[in-house]
């Protein structure tokens, strides 16, 4: 059981940089072998006036945080019941390496199906750039399993 | 040949996107590049203890390959929209396969836009991940 009094909770803003390093890392590690997201001239030449951020990117500078799964254990919740239920992006502006995105989470909904031995948290977030541009929106469910 | 609008039908398939088998080396890899380090992913016994016979996959890492898909067949900046639900848990040893196909056109505050569902399968057919797209198409 996931306290429905955590509806509404706002999660600390946090502010992580977007470095090429980290992107041709991201690039390797999900397989993405294409020049302009791993090439700065190519990126450039594709043009983007740096090394784009891959359409999921987001939510990993998201996790960029001493503990970032805080938000789940703060609600009692520990991290062995916790799986991944759906996310999803909207996007307004490009990301790109040199940037600052600044996130601001609060928890949205929290659904208890009667019978279920599960509970549904959603938390929404909003990703500006450090013009103050609203880059992305990210939904987020995790399913917490009962034991 | 460019994407167009008018090129583009309801039913188009997008090339499918297959990734090689997953194994646990790529998972850590993935939890070091994206710092997702829930011990699900990378630690077997942690991974035991919530019920798995073994780390599994990151969702997020299936939804990156889906990014993948669909890049490859539109440039990023033109993507509005993507969502997916993690339907199965993928486990190391199995090999995924991306699919997409254009099920919706329609122009919305004077954009084109085409919808594409997105899934992820393994082999046998089991489906991992399911989601959508929406992409301005000029």
């Amino acid at each position: 059981m996931v306290d429905r009094n955590f509806i509404g909770k706002v999660i600390p803003a946090h502010s992580a940089n977007v470095e090429a390093s980290r992107l041709r890392h991201f690039a390797q590690a999900t397989g993405e072998t294409r020049p302009e997201y791993i090439d700065d001239a190519a990126a450039r030449a594709a043009g983007h006036h740096a090394l784009p951020a891959p359409p999921t990117y987001a939510l990993c500078l998201d996790l960029d945080l001493p503990d970032p799964f805080k938000w789940i254990t703060d609600m009692g919740v520990d991290i062995l019941q916790v799986l991944h239920g759906s996310e999803r992006f909207r996007y307004f502006a490009p990301v790109y390496a040199g940037d600052r995105l600044t996130f601001s989470s609060r928890i949205a909904d929290i659904l208890q199906k009667k019978s279920s031995k599960k509970a549904f948290v959603v938390k929404e977030t909003e990703v500006t750039n450090q013009h103050g541009v609203k880059v992305a929106e990210l939904r987020a469910t995790i399913v917490v399993r009962e034991f | 040949m460019p994407l167009t609008y008018d090129s583009v039908s309801v039913g188009d398939m997008l090339p499918d996107l297959e990734l090689p088998v997953v194994k646990r080396s790529a998972l850590a890899l993935y939890a070091k590049a994206s710092g997702d380090h829930n011990p699900i992913h990378i630690d077997v016994e942690f991974a035991r203890k919530a019920g798995m016979p073994d780390v599994i996959a990151h969702g997020m890492l299936l939804m990156a390959w889906i990014g993948r898909l669909l890049t490859g067949w539109a440039p990023q900046r033109d993507l509005r929209e993507f969502g997916v639900r993690f339907t199965a848990i993928t486990h190391v040893g199995e090999r995924i396969t991306c699919t997409g196909r254009v099920s919706e056109k329609e122009e919305r505050d004077g954009e084109r836009l085409v919808k594409v569902e997105v899934k992820t399968m393994n082999d046998a057919g089991e489906i991992k991940v399911v989601g959508d797209a929406w992409i301005a198409v000029p």
